[in-house]
């Protein structure tokens, strides 16, 4: 961490985005984690993916539980409200924020002890219901603030800092999310920014629940020769099938592959996930087979990212309950109180 | 023998049944009929953890006085179930009645001598009657409704009216009904000299008040409040209180052009999701609740502290029952009073509201969300199986056309934009009660960070010690405030002064205020109060001063309420008397009575007046 406060200043010929803001106004406080850390680098990852698609930031909302990664939503998007929670219980804190209030940007930011411990039932139920989120893991395979105990995703095999090696089988989250319904599954890495942007702008654009794993290595407790999620680790042993672009409803089309090699999916409110396909035969429109794969390749000792599913007409949960299209937090009392005369028939026919 | 009772309006009838047996809506059919003929009835349904086979229990008692407490003992018992047939005939008070079902052979010892025995042969007239198994076991239940009305003298007019009212419009049911209906009633007539002692005679003391059990009427009160965001987890006591709310909404509350809802209902997957759905949504400017009992309270803790720490709106409907694991869940106690008062880890407080009968579930509800909003904090309406489940006669459903919603300080977007200052936890007004935001309205203003604690009066982190001490001193004051805010005791002084007072609260009310006049008849007055709500109006510990002696009347072990006020109004251990009850069957007026009486005797205190002899 630094020590040093940001200066509120900046350079006049920063660029600015579709709303007249620059980057700056997408950050937050400065980062307390070490230096290093790779849940920094998917901070900036967020701060960019939501200038570049001039998200209004007091539109977005940022939940998160407890933990190192459910600290950094402080650390970006300081003009949105944020809501640091209980350990493991994000969704259904971020599930009943969206349920009052269906306009908001909801971004879930929680860690692997967040959510494949302690929140296993809450991730799952909350993706299971087509919450229309952001949710992201950042995960490092370790316990960081309470220095360095294994985690569910902790790779089977996997060495501690300290020398104990992990005999639990490992949670692989996006195997999970995949299997209860999620209907954008992507994995990243946190040192990949381009991949990372990328994904982050395609799931925030998603309508329903879009989730990420992220793998962020943790440098205090999770970087040394012998854990899987050190940053020399993933990078050895990332396989990506794909590279995706975002495309708005009001941009035009201008990525052009050679045919065969991409793959547009326009998503039912028009945004178009152009991708350019990097494994031979990947359908992100099958979620069978990226099961499949995803096995296949874990098996090999491979970490598979890019955007591993996404269906173009999902629905979210507002739409399974059939509510109304203004927020439940704006209805007033004409809207939601059915009266003193519907009462007294009540009464009657109570007697 | 001792002579066969006589009594006019004022007995009590229990059905024992066995579960899943259909016995439930007739005798509910029961229990309305003397209703509409102006006589108060109070059912109370005794039934298990169980869908079929297990005993099941439906008490009514008829009072015309108007007592709606269980009175304990049984005046008329109609034996539908050989398991529990001991035990039921056992309870029978001397000269009672007994009813039952004589196509067995039962043998005569296990009847007593000195009751009056009523046996009709329902299963052999079904049988021959009907051919189809469930038509001879639904209208059987009908058929004994239909023997008590000539029994008990209830108008059978009233009778065909319910049962015309209940199948609307499906006429072949309707003629079903009536006909199993008259089976039992010309049984009856032919058999035996109608009425017996027992009877119920047209009267005038219902008045306008009305029938529906606690659970509803909280639902409603929440759909009245403006509720919209529901989640919750099923468990006994207080499911039928999340499915009313869902009854409603769709009755009240879906939009008429596009069929849309202005509600939404989660089934969480527990109780810890379901409050933090509506954590969630209360931060996000919705009023939401959820309800349960005593697991959902303890699994929600963490979270309950969260909500008081960051001073989140919050309504939770507690309906209280017995202790863990299945079987007493089903019977009722006040046993989350301390769990629910002090919810959570860290130094926490919480707003509870008492509500003696589904009129105050209904009221209070109501006032739940207000209070939730204007203090900012989760506020619990303390039900419990007594009210939640049982229908109740109750006093109308009351809402003024000009009642707002009161939500509470928070800075819109105007007042943020026409730069009025913004700190969430900085005590502005005095009232220990701060602003507040909700997210997305503002693109420069209003915009911070929720944390439990570790923060300053802006919402900035921080770990320093001084800026915890002074919120948590603010989190103080505004309990103050809350105390300002909610229900007052409700006090009845005795005729006469007395040295002696009563604290009670919830569905303990009717079988209290009828415990009362037992005592004055046998010349021990007793000032009483109802407690209401925590935190204590200052009245509460004015009360316990001015009294030599105070009972504490409660439906648990532990006597919480007892340790509530001996740890928030620094009252002498001593002055306060337990008076407890708390086998799962609703308190009796004959209990508290008896209770009082036994220690004021034992502790050698004379009366101010003796019982005339």
């Amino acid at each position: 961490m630094t020590f040093l406060p940001k200066p509120k200043l900046h350079h006049p010929e920063l660029p600015r985005n579709a709303l007249g803001l620059t980057r700056r106004d997408y950050e937050g406080a400065v980062s307390t984690l070490c230096a290093g850390c790779g849940h920094d680098s998917i901070s900036a990852a967020i701060i960019r993916a939501c200038y570049e698609l001039a998200l209004p930031p007091h539109r977005i909302a940022k939940l998160s539980g407890i933990g190192c990664s459910s600290k950094t939503p402080t650390y970006f998007l300081g003009q949105s409200h944020g809501f640091n929670s209980v350990h493991g219980r994000m969704p259904s804190v971020l599930t009943g924020a969206y349920l009052a209030n269906r306009d908001l940007i909801y971004i879930g930011v929680s860690g692997d002890g967040d959510s494949a411990s302690i929140g296993l039932g809450q991730f799952a139920h909350a993706i299971r219901r087509g919450v229309n989120m952001v949710y992201i893991v950042e995960n490092n395979g370790v316990y960081g603030l309470t220095k360095g105990q294994f985690s569910a995703t902790s790779d089977l095999g996997a060495k501690s800092k300290k020398g104990t090696t992990n005999r639990d089988q490992p949670i692989d989250l996006t195997g999970l999310a995949l299997e209860l319904g999620a209907s954008f599954v992507a994995r990243s890495f946190s040192g990949d920014k381009s991949q990372l942007v990328a994904l982050l702008k395609a799931a925030l654009l998603h309508p329903g629940a879009a989730f990420i794993d992220c793998i962020s290595p943790c440098v205090a407790f999770n970087n040394h020769p012998g854990s899987t999620k050190s940053y020399d680790y993933v990078r050895a042993h990332n396989e990506a099938v794909n590279r995706v672009e975002v495309i708005l409803p009001r941009e035009p089309i201008a990525v052009e592959y050679a045919p065969g090699e991409t793959v547009a999916v326009t998503q039912h409110d028009g945004t178009v996930l152009q991708l350019r396909k990097l494994g031979a035969d990947y359908d992100i429109r099958d979620r069978a087979a990226a099961l499949a794969f995803l096995a296949a390749r874990r098996n090999a000792g491979e970490i598979v990212t890019g955007l591993l599913y996404v269906d173009p007409q999902a629905e979210d949960l507002h739409t399974h309950l059939q509510t109304v299209e203004t927020p439940l937090n704006e209805l007033e009392e004409d809207m939601l109180c059915p009266g003193a005369t519907v009462l007294e028939a009540l009464n009657q026919s109570l007697r | 023998m001792p002579k066969p009772l006589v009594r006019v309006n004022e007995f009590v009838v229990k059905f024992a049944n066995i579960n899943g047996s259909g016995s439930a809506s007739a005798n509910r059919l029961f229990a309305r009929a003397i209703l509409r003929m102006g006589v108060a009835a109070t059912p109370r349904n005794i039934f298990p953890s169980n869908i079929q086979g297990l005993p099941t229990w439906y008490e009514v008692r008829v009072s015309e006085s108007g007592h709606l407490g269980a009175r304990g003992g049984v005046d008329l018992m109609v034996a539908m179930n050989p398991q529990t047939w001991d035990k039921d005939v056992a309870s029978i008070e001397a000269g009672g009645y007994l009813f039952y079902d004589s196509t067995r052979l039962i043998p005569a010892q296990k009847f007593r001598d000195d009751i009056t025995v009523i046996g009709m042969p329902l299963t052999a007239i079904c049988n021959q009657e009907y051919s189809d198994t469930r038509e001879r076991l639904l209208f059987k239940n009908i058929m004994y409704v239909g023997a008590l009305s000539a029994l008990l003298d209830i108008d059978v007019a009233e009778l065909e009216k319910l049962i015309s009212e209940q199948f609307k419009s499906k006429e072949q049911l309707i003629a079903a009904n009536i006909h199993a209906l008259h089976l039992g009633r010309e049984y009856a007539l032919k058999h035996w000299s109608c009425p017996i002692g027992l009877r119920v005679r047209r009267a005038n003391t219902v008045g306008n008040r009305i029938f529906i059990d606690g659970n509803s009427a909280a639902a409603l009160g929440a759909v009245y409040a403006g509720a919209t965001v529901a989640a919750w987890y099923p468990i006994t006591p207080s499911t039928s209180l999340a499915e009313a709310f869902e009854r409603y909404c769709k009755r009240f509350r879906v939009d008429k052009e596009s069929g849309k809802n202005r509600f939404a209902i989660i089934q969480a997957e527990d109780e810890l999701a379901a409050i933090g759905m509506v954590i969630g949504a209360g931060w996000n400017g919705a009023r939401a609740f959820t309800a349960t009992s005593g697991p959902g309270i303890s699994l929600m803790q963490e979270f309950l502290g969260l909500a008081y720490f960051a001073e989140i709106p919050a309504v939770i409907f507690d309906v209280q029952r017995g202790g863990p694991s299945t079987g007493m869940p089903t019977r009722t106690q006040q046993a989350d009073v301390l769990s629910c008062a002090y919810a959570s880890h860290g130094d926490t407080k919480h707003v509870l509201l008492f509500p003696e009968d589904p009129a105050e579930c209904f009221a209070f509800a109501a006032d739940a969300f207000d209070l939730a909003e204007r203090l900012q904090t989760p506020v619990f309406v303390m039900l419990d199986l007594d009210i939640g489940m049982n229908e109740r006669l109750t006093e109308p459903f009351r809402w003024p056309e000009n009642r707002r919603y009161d939500r509470g300080k928070v800075l819109h977007f105007e007042d943020l934009d026409a730069g009025k200052e913004f700190a969430r936890y900085l005590d502005v007004d005095g009232d220990g009660i701060p602003w507040r935001t909700y997210p997305g309205t503002h693109p420069k203003y209003g915009a911070f960070f929720t944390r439990g604690t570790t923060k300053d009066a802006f919402a900035r982190y921080t770990e320093e010690g001084a800026p915890y001490v002074e919120n948590m001193e603010r989190l103080l004051r505004k309990f103050e405030t809350a105390k300002t805010l909610v229900p007052k005791p409700v006090l009845h002084r005795a005729s006469q002064e007395s040295r002696f007072g009563a604290l009670y609260y919830g569905s303990t009310s009717p079988a209290m205020e009828e415990a009362a006049e037992l005592l004055a008849a046998q010349g021990i007055t007793l000032d009483r109060m109802r407690i209401r709500a925590f935190p204590f109006d200052d009245s509460v510990k004015s009360f316990i001063d001015e009294h030599e002696f105070v009972f504490v009347i409660e439906q648990n072990r532990d006597a919480q309420m007892r340790s509530l006020l001996l740890i928030e109004c620094e009252a002498d251990p001593r002055k306060l008397i337990r008076v407890l009850h708390y086998d799962g069957t609703p308190i009796t007026a004959r209990y508290i009575a008896e209770t009082i009486a036994e220690k004021i005797t034992f502790s050698r205190v004379v009366p101010l007046r003796k019982a005339l002899p």
